[in-house]
């Protein structure tokens, strides 16, 4: 995590100095001793950073990369010569040589009591619980040799269950009050939902007010259950219904997928992250009972169609009609955690949102609409399940204006790991699948609709097509990889320049196409206080992500999530990219076809606007 | 709540916030200043500290549940605290509690219907040589009987 820039107190900020540079300078790097073998390390590194570094195993519990240091669980005590009592290794700063011990016989008594301690208030059955096999806490306590309850464990539950969100569960009685999702939800997202409350025994993880999850500032975003180690956090299962409507006849099942689970339902299934599973998906999704399956990129190649066509109306209006009340730079709207902070912290500049819907909802319209006509089926009859990395979206398709179609656009919204449930359930072992394609009228999608999965995507695949469109030639990058939109960089800032634009576009000549990219709303925040502050003005478009990595780090992907797995994920995707014909969303052939059948007047017409855009509300922060 | 104490609340806040500087340092005195005068944080008042500071509304809250003299709902006008430790319930704690209960008509952790006194236990207040203690609002009484702690509380107002 970049350091002192977040708003976090010091005192729980890594106290790290960079190395300086040159052999020999004193102050640089300290010697350390670990198990009688010596490592050298910056100064200000934590004892932990050093043993993962000298591959000395410490089992650790709080700690996460992505996060700022906790010392919370102790299960990563170690012995360090001439301290009395034993220390917590992650929050630990080595600040001059020191002799470590990682393997005494106190170390491995006083690990082994944590352990004891967690459990014995950890309340919870192992086989009912989601994370089972996929538990921190269940895993450590294998290793800590745990073979009976030394201090008990609870049998009587002390909460109850939250489950007023659309997206999030929280089961406090497996809470162990590890402070993950505090830390992620406060310095990662800055979205501010938990807190530890209370003191002592009573210390649990809650809201402001002890609110219901519904009623205070969430954007469901889902960073919490990605990083929380037991099943505390999970996301709102729809499974059960989907399986009844699976199973009723009268139901016409459909399914529409987006990049990113296909690109970490492999690792569900103990593949090495960044394994993609497009093809063997599709056959899975028939075989478990969905009638159709489609691919969201065709959505995600029409929300660069309309986005696209919103973008250059607005620059129109700005440039030639010199029109001052126009808002830009625009912002994406794709990412429901996304517009859901905007409309809670920055209502005022909702203008500047994109009105087209996300690839999900604008897919839900199209299927209970367009769809529902070609196959002659009653959209009553369709049951629209979108497969998504997502936990935001499963408030998305339940907010109430989402009914374009004059049904529930979108009816569930399933994350990867609740599919890959599925799939197991019906037992079937994805990876040995044969590859299909997906199903017609759609068919297959461009690869800038599946870049969507990274951060920077959106952009990438906007500028692939507007650059062309005004220009009447390919982006001026190899191979289409516009580099500057891609990598992990918090906010990245970026132009490309138009030069011999075709005459519809001949206003735009010599305009410095100037973008953004942030993913994480923390970046987002950042962003947003730049446009306060007047720094935008010549800025034009904006892209971001509520979930660090853009979807492919999303609160519905398999966990863990962390930034090696991120990179491996945004690999595997940009891989497809390269291997797909058609690379540009206006080149994806159905787009004409859809337009020229659906909606003849083009993207941003009066039926597109009924069909494919939304309205935002202004929410405010103010919780009531 | 009315508009005009919203603002009233809002304009203390931001003035107090601005003396001790608008950052995060300054939450507990805002939040000793908004208790002492209204008698409990709301929730307003905790969201409109949040917003002066930059800091998110549940981290106020956080630290008010952290705090006993902190509470975030309306309590009584005083609030008497009998210390529960050990050695002042060797002392005699639980004379002096049944004795106050009968007076004031209610049970500990309870407010009295004319919103004058609630009663609550506390740990230990440091006066275990001179116990039972008990603490009225910020005024430590020690040695108390039965006697005396319910001629303490008749004097409180």
């Amino acid at each position: 995590m970049e350091k002192n820039k977040s708003r976090v107190p010091i005192s729980q900020q890594p106290y790290q100095i960079d190395p300086k540079k040159g052999n020999g300078e004193i102050g640089g790097t300290v010697t350390v001793e670990i198990n009688g073998k010596p490592v050298q390390v910056p100064f200000g590194t934590t004892i932990l950073d050093a043993c993962r570094e000298a591959n000395v195993y410490v089992p650790t519990l709080c700690h996460h990369p992505d996060l700022f240091m906790g010392g919370h669980c102790r299960l990563c005590l170690v012995e360090v010569e001439g301290f009395r009592t034993l220390q917590a290794s992650c929050a630990f700063p080595i600040t001059n040589p020191l002799k470590i011990n990682t393997t005494t016989n106190d170390v491995r008594k006083a690990r082994r009591h944590v352990m004891d301690l967690l459990l014995s208030e950890h309340h919870g059955d192992c086989y009912a619980c989601v994370r089972n096999n996929n538990c921190e806490l269940q895993t450590l306590a294998k290793e800590m040799g745990v073979d009976t309850f030394n201090f008990g464990h609870t049998k009587e539950s002390r909460f109850e269950i939250d489950n007023s969100s659309f997206s999030l569960l929280r089961d406090m009685d497996k809470c162990i009050l590890c402070r993950r999702c505090v830390r992620t939800c406060i310095d990662l997202q800055e979205v501010g939902v938990l807190e530890a409350i209370g003191k002592g025994y009573d210390t649990h993880i809650s809201t402001f007010m002890e609110k219901p999850l519904a009623d205070v500032i969430c954007i469901n975003c889902g960073q919490c259950i990605n990083r929380c180690p037991t099943g505390a956090l999970r996301a709102n299962d729809p499974s059960d219904e989907i399986w009844k409507a699976i199973e009723d006849p009268t139901k016409h099942v459909v399914i529409q997928t987006a990049p990113s689970p296909r690109a970490g339902i492999g690792e569900e299934f103990g593949l090495e992250a960044g394994t993609s599973l497009t093809g063997n998906l599709n056959t899975a999704l028939r075989r478990i009972g969905f009638n159709k399956v489609f691919d969201t990129n065709f959505t995600a190649d029409l929300t660069i169609m309309e986005e696209g066509t919103e973008l250059l109306t607005r620059l129109k209006k700005a440039l030639v009609d010199k029109d001052k009340e126009v808002a830009l730079p625009q912002f994406t709207s794709c990412s429901p955690g996304w517009v859901k902070y905007i409309e809670h912290f920055y209502p005022e500049y909702l203008d500047h949102l994109s009105s087209a819907k996300s690839p999900q909802q604008m897919f839900g319209t199209i299927i209970k609409t367009f769809y529902a006509e070609e196959a002659g089926i009653d959209p009553a009859n369709i049951v629209s399940v979108a497969l998504m990395p997502c936990s935001a979206k499963k408030f998305e398709c339940n907010r109430p204006e989402m009914n374009s179609s004059g049904y529930k656009d979108v009816d569930y919204g399933l994350t990867t790991r609740e599919l890959a449930m599925m799939i197991k359930e019906s037992g079937i072992y994805l990876p040995d699948e044969e590859k299909s394609h997906f199903d017609d009228p759609f068919g297959e999608a461009s690869g800038a609709g599946l870049i969507f999965g990274a951060t920077g995507g959106v952009m990438e695949a906007a500028l692939r097509t507007a650059y062309e469109l005004i220009t009447g030639r390919q982006v001026p990058f190899e191979n289409l990889r516009i580099e500057a939109t891609r990598g992990f960089e918090g906010i990245k800032q970026a132009s490309v320049k138009l030069e011999g634009c075709v005459p519809d576009w001949s206003f735009l000549e010599g305009v410095d196409l100037k973008f953004i990219v942030a993913h994480g709303t923390a970046n987002a925040k950042k962003v947003m206080e730049m446009l306060k502050a007047g720094e935008l003005k010549d800025v034009h478009f904006v892209e971001i992500m509520a979930c660090p990595g853009g979807c492919l780090g999303g609160g519905g992907m398999p966990i863990p999530t962390t930034t090696e797995i991120r990179k491996k994920r945004a690999q595997a995707i940009y891989a497809e990219d390269e291997s797909l014909p058609v690379r540009k969303s206006h080149e994806n052939p159905f787009i004409d076809v859809f337009y020229k059948k659906f909606i003849p007047e083009g993207p941003c017409s009066h039926k597109s606007h009924k069909l494919l855009h939304t309205h935002y509300t202004k929410r405010g922060k103010y919780i009531v | 709540m009315l508009v005009l104490e919203k603002n009233q609340i809002s304009a203390e806040i931001e003035d107090l916030a601005g003396y001790y500087g608008g950052n995060r340092t300054a939450l507990l005195p805002l939040l000793q200043f908004i208790q002492k005068k209204y008698n409990h944080i709301s929730d307003f008042a905790q969201q409109e500290i949040a917003r002066v500071l930059d800091i998110h509304p549940v981290e106020v809250y956080a630290v008010i549940s952290f705090y006993s003299f902190l509470h975030s709902e309306p309590k009584g006008r005083n609030i008497v605290r009998l210390c529960r430790t050990i050695v002042c319930d060797m002392a005699g704690k639980e004379k002096v509690e049944k004795a106050v209960e009968r007076e004031l008509g209610i049970k500990f952790g309870e407010t009295t219907h004319d919103g004058r006194i609630t009663l609550e236990f506390t740990n230990c207040l440091g006066m275990c040589d001179q116990g039972p203690a008990m603490i009225v609002n910020e005024r430590v009484y020690t040695k108390l009987d039965p006697e005396k702690a319910c001629k303490i509380l008749s004097e409180v107002k």
